[in-house]
């Protein structure tokens, strides 16, 4: 389970960052690890710890596509959209999927139980179409292993 | 009993970790002694996972293996159904050169005995022992070029960095292995990590350069875990002195595989692309002088310095010396990485090394050298694999990167793709990339809709000119790339009726 945002756990994880040169992305990275995504209470206390304004760090947040700043689901299945998996059929299986759950690309389901996010390479490209569940990688991915996959998320 | 089940991404992504517990348990329940040892990827994707099993002739491959065909591991070796002849005779890996990737699904990946036992840290040992010149000319010599995609000779650029006065200078490793169909960087860092660290510790010495970042993406969980893992027993083994190395976890932007739009994301702001000069030779991270190279110029350096600049200059043809990790994939029989000298061709590749498509149907296209890189019709096989031949069919070698396409894919949609790609992940600095992006793609929709064939493709074809000649870095530059060859290739799936043939 996620924890909730907690001010003192998030300024000691921005604390253990600090000493590294340009601290800004492994803190990012660090606190939406802890609490599943990037609030408005972090984006001030980063700006305030690393004394930036916090146009400078929305600006950093909204620009990679990593960093969120709601919460998803409790799983994310991200489907790699690239070329190698485009020319496997991964389109019209991730569409077939999509569709079943009742969702588009970024949506999820009703229960909070599935996010789909599209991922532009995971590098498997020689075993493709593949896709990522949570931490975990998959490769060889045909319209019913993918819907497998999709399934085991509870 | 010796088994070796890879650990690479590939491998884990279909089911190796799994494996190597069937294997374990399997044999213990037979009550026979087997030592598991998780190495790295051959590079041999089609038969992953690939389990090897020591015998007194050789290693013996068995993939793509499955949980099922465990129990046969136990029984007559040739007789396995999965039984694949003894790995290193296996044509796919005869055929190639591997200077680069030698030791990769031979050792255990972060074994530092394996890797000294085939050859590690000889590069390194022999650097310490020379000037900071003699290194930078040994790279000079070495025809070495940025395997990133520019093709930029390797040497001059650490030149340069050397001869910059600076309190801090930094060596950046760019890991930000974004291209469809590319895997290399991936590959070496998970089955060889030594092998890059050597070559950044290389790096360092020539230019005096104390400090080390590899930008690993983020897509690359397990190669981040591995080279993390790497560095601290390579640095407890007293092996960097005076080298601090550490990995930085990209966010998810492709943009920042751009060299200038890394250094931005490294000091920790947006990936914007920076305009040049200053080249990040002289003001590099945090505004010092920087070494920033790809993973496989780096892992490109221990053998340079191990063998001589000769050894690796002999390989290859005209200005592209040494060898490419060639990387063969999507629709293809027999994908994986393919380590060869310069000249190849790209049908010998295609055909000959990838066996043709998965699906067994006819080769469409094949896109060579990522998102941004040109398509191929099999009509241009010949083409030899060279960064100057590639160049001057109006295409790239790129990453290396070879994906193939069928005849049922719509290269329209391929076309229509590759700007989506570009505005979506468009740093937005510069205004043909930012804008030229989304209008590329609302005129392909236009023209796949059949709406004013003619005059779109015309608007298509002027826009691709502003983006290539008009945009600050490789993403708005080189999107054009995809577009125009495919529009040249492919007429009949633009709505244009195809051109009477030319009279001969």
């Amino acid at each position: 389970m996620t924890p909730l945002w907690d001010a003192s756990r998030a300024a000691e994880i921005i604390a253990q960052y600090l000493p590294l040169e340009g601290p800004m992305l492994p803190i990012l990275h660090a606190l939406q690890e802890e609490f599943g995504y990037i609030n408005d209470d972090s984006i001030r206390l980063v700006a305030q710890t690393l004394n930036v304004s916090r146009a400078e760090v929305y600006g950093v947040v909204s620009f990679y596509h990593d960093f969120r700043q709601a919460p998803h689901g409790r799983h994310v299945l991200k489907i790699c959209r690239a070329e190698a998996c485009q020319s496997m059929g991964s389109e019209a299986n991730a569409s077939k999927l999509l569709q079943s759950l009742g969702l588009d690309w970024g949506g999820t389901t009703p229960d909070g139980r599935l996010t789909v996010e599209s991922v532009y390479c995971l590098g498997l490209c020689a075993c493709a179409p593949s896709a990522m569940l949570d931490h975990d990688l998959h490769a060889r991915l045909d319209e019913q292993g993918l819907k497998a996959l999709a399934g085991e998320a509870v | 009993m010796r088994i070796f089940v890879p650990r690479d991404s590939v491998s884990v992504a279909l089911g190796a970790d799994k494996l190597a517990a069937a294997i374990a348990s399997q044999a213990a329940e037979r009550g026979v002694e087997v030592s598991i040892v998780r190495n790295g990827s051959r590079g041999l994707f089609w038969l992953e996972p690939l389990v090897e099993v020591e015998t007194a002739q050789g290693r013996a491959g068995f993939g793509p293996m499955t949980q099922a065909d465990v129990p046969a591991l136990f029984g007559d070796l040739a007789a396995h159904p999965k039984a694949v002849g003894l790995v290193e005779e296996i044509p796919f890996l005869a055929k190639q050169q591997r200077l680069t990737f030698s030791r990769c699904g031979i050792t255990d990946p972060l074994s530092l005995a394996d890797y000294q036992a085939h050859d590690g840290f000889k590069g390194l040992e022999n650097a310490r022992g020379m000037e900071p010149a003699a290194i930078c000319a040994a790279v000079k010599d070495s025809g070495l070029r940025g395997r990133g995609g520019a093709g930029f000779p390797t040497g001059i650029k650490w030149e340069t960095v050397r001869n910059a006065k600076a309190e801090q200078k930094y060596i950046v490793c760019n890991a930000d292995e974004g291209d469809s169909g590319t895997f290399a960087d991936r590959l070496i860092i998970e089955a060889d990590p030594f092998c890059l660290i050597e070559g950044m510790a290389i790096a360092g010495l020539a230019v005096g350069a104390t400090r080390g970042y590899v930008y690993l993406r983020s897509e690359y969980p397990l190669a981040i875990q591995i080279l993390r893992e790497a560095i601290v027993i390579a640095t407890q083994a007293g092996l960097l002195p005076n080298f601090a190395m550490e990995v930085r976890e990209g966010a998810g932007a492709y943009v920042c595989g751009e060299e200038t739009a890394l250094l931005d994301s490294l000091e920790g702001k947006r990936g914007m692309v920076r305009a040049k000069p200053p080249i990040p030779a002289l003001q590099g991270l945090f505004g010092q002088p920087t070494v920033i190279n790809n993973v496989l110029s780096l892992a490109a350096v221990p053998y340079i310095l191990a063998e001589g600049a000769a050894a690796y200059a002999a390989c290859g043809m005209g200005r592209s010396r040494g060898t490419m990790p060639v990387q063969i994939a999507g629709n293809v029989k027999h994908g994986g990485l393919f380590e060869i000298a310069f000249g190849i061709t790209l049908g010998e590749l295609i055909n000959d090394i990838g066996g043709g498509t998965a699906s067994g149907r006819p080769v469409k296209a094949v896109q060579a050298g990522g998102p941004l890189g040109a398509y191929f019709a099999p009509s241009q096989f010949d083409t030899p694999y060279d960064y100057e031949a590639f160049a001057a069919r109006d295409g790239l070698i790129g990453h290396g990167g070879l994906v193939v396409f069928d005849d049922t894919m719509d290269m329209a949609h391929m076309a229509r793709f590759a700007m989506e790609f570009c505005a979506h992940e468009s740093c937005g600095k510069c205004t043909p990339c930012r804008i030229g992006s989304t209008r590329g793609m609302e005129t392909l929709d236009k023209i796949m809709a059949g709406e004013k064939v003619a005059q779109n493709t015309e608007i298509l074809r002027d826009l691709c000119e502003t983006m290539k000649f008009g945009s600050l870095c490789a993403l708005g530059g080189f999107t054009p790339y995809p577009v125009v060859s495919a529009l040249n290739l492919f007429p009949e799936d633009f709505g244009a009726t195809p051109l009477p043939a030319a009279a001969e």
